[in-house]
């Protein structure tokens, strides 16, 4: 048994009674860090002097100044920016970088009164879908240690699935919270873009970016959404939306929804594995009161080539900042150009340096037309692919990932077989509209993701369908074999 | 120089500051002349994380100055990202506008040797600055306070053919932008800077020569020496059989040379594409016009008025309207009851004079309009000569205040009285004999002594047209 074996609402209660402290849960976050990270390889910096301090001054504020998610403890994806706390996009080019300030959500979540713990592992920048792209370590996937946890939030998946921490952020630019979401057995959510603000977010794909709640059911995610979400005068991209209270869609009623399941998300390369879970997943919502029609987002399948392009070419920008003048890795040299060649040469990994030159070549005169400008056209046609669905439906489901979590290692030599991964992931993000994932079964043992897409601002209608499903199911209160700290 | 058979073709680069107060992405403060590094924050050091977000004040300036110049507002414009290492460039982006800058289409007019021409405009678009790097023997430092400052960066169509069009085109330029008020267009503080685009073609071929561009032109005259100079340069390469490679090239101030610095092989990619942290902006014409109705009337359109309505000859018209600032206090002088023409003199005399001697400007000046029309007034109604107006103009723009005022404190008042005069000649003719027979032999010159010596004896307080009528009147009677 652990502390965070309990929901938000149960944490609140136990505080409120006085059986627990928010010191208690801070120590709890640390205590399961210190046995199981060594396996699990989740975390990078830890900030715990300043969390234990934290901690104790949160357990003086009085019940009625706290919310929901007051002094619970929440693990940040590296590549937001936290005032004092190293941060590194688990590459060696940010070694040392201690930031000076902090991103809008994690101001957000201190408005919340949530205690950060710590920086979560992540693939480099955020590029992979099996986080074995750390700089700084591999992640394994609490599920089977040696398997991946997925990414490229692949430590805020598994360290919301090992129980290190209850709340993670991630972030998603082609399925970076919903794949390793799925993968871990664990709910992940990629708002809207524009939902949240990027402010703070080191930059991958800045017209693909968004970050995310991870937690282990779905009211938590909803709250934790509703905490971060909104517009933001540093952020010219985020939606003067009103945010809604997203929990008080939470009514277990989804009698009459209208679901759509694509085609195209149920083809050839998804397992079978997969596809009994999420047939019998589908089967569940329409026993609910769901009437379900299959549908077609015929440019499916150009996303996956539209996405590497339009995500490279942002990013090859994106990243030249990193050039050893400013900030971060320096390489010894002998004049300038020398200088950026040998940081950004010593500094960047394989994937990322595989991304810049892919990005570049996409941008470069003569190659413009071709790549990205026929990217960006692609990418109307699948928007508008998913607005006439929307026109009649409210969600689009079906399977997060092709199959279930890979072996470590396996692809490395193959990244095409790893973008494939993305397959069912990358038209969300090209569209902008909101997904969630969220376990609705096993494969050889291993966790199987539901997908559930919204229209444009309406996560409020996707938390409801996975709020209707998970009550309805058990999925979610499955736990890994690691759970258990001796 | 010997006359040539090659037409020179120009077309100038002009990057103009706006003056807002703060920067085009971020909120630090855009000043000049701060200590290094101080005038940053994260966004304009691009650190990770950061997102720029557009200062419409920018928007507004631009748009002034594009509807100034006569251009068509792209009223769905955007920002793109060009892309290049540099140190001085802490993104390696620079966000400009690429193929939707915020204005297009526009002209200018300009008059060299009495001859008026358009000068069409091709583009005004909106970009931040970079930093500045300094370069030492074992480091090289960089300042990020010019980061971020917002600029607009004006081309012009390749329509200038000489070196005075040029120069006549920047006069204009800064003018019309210094009237709108988006910038204080100083070329020695960089506010103003100008890159040329120089050819040279056969007289009557269409086709355009291959280009070099100038750069390092930090007044107009090294504009105007500088092209002279790099059509010359380019005539004589033609003519040793050689041709003109396409360079950008350093005007030295020195020598008057242009000096090579780099030859440009193809074009550079800076891979531009739409800044995807931005949102495009579109401008509804509620904004267009009030905008529209921000901008004052023209240095153009204030000539032709100080010609038509208040009788000054276009030459004059044309100079005062080059500064706002001179042709507001032109204006100011004549509604505080000056003589228009009269005021127009003393501005472009001995106020052009002394601003130039001083190397000031008006405002830097303690002379008023008011206090310049009171001076012209006593000139005007005879209380005190031109002469005696140079003592008080200089207690004018030196201490300010009212010259009625001055010329009584200091008893300036000029000498019309002929009671007082005549006693006064008398004496003088009595005291030089010999100057009235030299005058009376025909010696011109002894009248301007005897005026010397009456002007002398009354301080040049007397009236130089009495002591005239008078003198000759007394001489007459001896």
């Amino acid at each position: 048994m652990s502390l965070f074996d309990k929901t938000s609402a149960e944490l609140q209660q136990a505080l409120l009674n006085k059986e627990i402290t928010i010191a208690d849960l801070t120590k709890e976050a640390y205590a399961r860090i210190d046995a199981l990270d060594g396996e699990v390889g989740a975390f990078l910096a830890l900030n715990k002097a300043a969390a234990e301090q934290e901690a104790a001054e949160k357990d003086q504020v009085p019940f009625e100044e706290r919310g929901p998610l007051f002094g619970l403890p929440i693990g940040v994806k590296d590549n937001i920016v936290t005032e004092g706390i190293e941060t590194t996009c688990a590459s060696k080019i940010l070694e040392g970088f201690n930031p000076i300030y902090s991103a809008t959500v994690v101001e957000k979540l201190r408005k919340a009164g949530m205690v950060t713990v710590g920086k979560v592992n992540m693939d480099e920048f955020a590029m992979g879908s099996a986080n074995e792209n750390s700089a700084i370590k591999k992640v394994h996937n609490p599920w089977d240690f040696d398997r991946a946890p997925g990414g490229s939030s692949g430590g805020s998946a598994a360290a919301v699935a090992a129980g290190e921490v209850p709340f993670t952020l991630g972030s998603d630019t082609g399925g970076s919270i919903r794949q390793p979401a799925a993968f871990c057995g664990v709910v992940g959510m990629k708002p809207t873009y524009g939902r949240v603000s990027r402010y703070g977010l080191v930059a991958f794909a800045s017209s693909l970016d968004q970050i995310g709640p991870i937690t282990r059911n779905v009211r938590d995610n909803a709250l934790l959404l509703e905490a971060i979400a909104g517009v933001d005068e540093h952020d010219s991209t985020s939606a003067n939306v009103a945010v809604p209270s997203y929990v008080e869609e939470l009514t277990g009623d989804i009698k009459g929804l209208k679901v759509a399941v694509p085609q195209e998300y149920l083809a050839e390369g998804v397992s079978e594995g997969v596809k009994a879970q999420v047939l019998a997943a589908i089967e569940k919502l329409k026993e609910l009161g769901a009437t379900v029609d299959t549908v077609s987002l015929p440019h499916s399948k150009y996303a996956l080539a539209a996405y590497y392009i339009i995500s490279s070419s942002e990013a090859s920008s994106n990243l030249s900042r990193f050039d050893g003048i400013r900030y971060g890795f320096r390489a010894e040299a002998d004049n300038l150009e020398d200088l950026y060649l040998q940081t950004r040469a010593q500094g960047f990994g394989d994937e990322v340096k595989r991304r810049i030159m892919l990005g570049t070549y996409s941008l470069s005169a003569g190659t413009y037309d071709a790549y990205y400008k026929k990217a960006q056209q692609v990418r109307t046609l699948i928007k508008q692919d998913f607005d006439k669905v929307f026109e009649e439906y409210d969600v689009i489901v079906g399977p997060t990932t092709p199959t279930t979590a890979f072996k470590l290692g396996e692809n490395l030599d193959d990244p095409m077989t790893v973008y494939a991964n993305d397959i069912l992931t990358v038209p969300i993000n090209l569209a902008g509209v909101p997904a969630i994932s969220i376990p609705c079964g096993f494969d050889n043992d291993m966790p199987v993701g539901l997908q559930i897409i919204g229209k444009y601002f309406e996560e409020g209608t996707i938390y409801r369908v996975a709020d209707a499903f998970e009550k309805a199911t058990d999925f979610h209160n499955a736990k890994p074999q690691t759970w258990e700290v001796k | 120089m010997a006359s040539t058979n090659y037409e020179t073709v120009v077309g100038l680069e002009v990057h103009v500051e706006l003056k807002t107060k703060s920067k085009i992405f971020s909120p630090s403060p855009n000043q000049f002349g701060s200590e290094p590094n101080t005038n940053t924050s994260v966004i304009d050091l691009g650190y990770p994380g950061v997102l720029p977000v557009v200062n419409k004040e920018v928007v507004n300036y631009a748009m002034r100055a594009a509807l100034a110049l006569n251009m068509d507002i792209n009223q769905h414009t955007k920002f793109d990202r060009k892309n290049y290492f540099y140190p001085d460039n802490p993104k390696a982006y620079q966000i400009s506008q690429f193929d939707k800058p915020i204005g297009e289409n526009g002209w200018l007019e300009i008059e060299v040797n009495g001859e008026k021409k358009r000068i069409g405009i091709t583009r005004i678009h909106m970009e931040e600055d970079a930093g500045k790097l300094t370069h030492g023997a074992n480091a090289s430092l960089v300042d990020y306070n010019r980061q971020g400052t917002p600029l607009v960066e004006i081309v012009s169509e390749p329509d200038i053919r000489t070196a005075d069009e040029a120069y006549a085109y920047l006069e204009k330029l800064k003018a019309i932008i210094q009237y709108t008020g988006v910038s204080d267009v100083r070329m020695e503080e960089g506010s103003l800077r100008c890159d040329a685009n120089i050819s040279i073609r056969p007289y009557g071929q269409d086709e355009f020569g291959t280009r070099t561009e100038l750069k390092n032109l930090n007044s107009f005259n090294f504009v105007r020496k500088g092209i002279e100079y790099e059509a010359q340069r380019q005539e004589a390469v033609l003519n040793a059989g050689g041709e003109i490679k396409q360079e950008t090239r350093r005007f030295d101030e020195k020598t008057g040379k242009t000096i090579l610095m780099r030859v440009k092989e193809g074009t550079d990619d800076y891979r531009y594409f739409p800044e995807p942290d931005l949102v495009d902006i579109v401008i509804d014409d509620a904004w267009l016009e009030q905008e529209r109705a921000m901008i004052p009337e023209l240095p153009d359109a204030r000539q032709a008025r100080y010609v038509a309505e208040m009788g000054l000859p276009a030459y004059d018209a044309g100079v005062l309207t080059l500064s706002k600032e001179m042709a507001d206090f032109f204006e100011g002088t004549v509604s505080e009851g000056a003589d228009a023409k009269l005021a127009s003199n003393w501005l472009m005399g001995e106020v052009s004079a002394y601003l130039n001697a001083e190397q000031q400007e008006l405002h830097d000046t303690a002379l008023t309009p008011a206090g310049l029309a009171s001076m012209i007034k006593l000139i005007s109604d005879g209380t005190i000569s031109s002469k005696i107006a140079k003592k008080v103009f200089k207690e004018l723009i030196e201490n300010g205040g009212d010259a009625k005022k001055i010329v009584e404190e200091k008893g300036l008042v000029q000498i019309s009285d002929a009671g007082a005069l005549v006693p006064m000649i008398t004496e003088i003719l009595d005291n030089n004999e010999q100057s009235i027979i030299d005058f009376k032999n025909g010696k011109d010159r002894a009248i301007g002594f005897l005026v010397g010596q009456i002007m002398k004896a009354t301080r040049g307080k007397a009236n130089p047209q009495m002591v005239n009528k008078i003198l000759l009147e007394e001489i007459q009677k001896r």
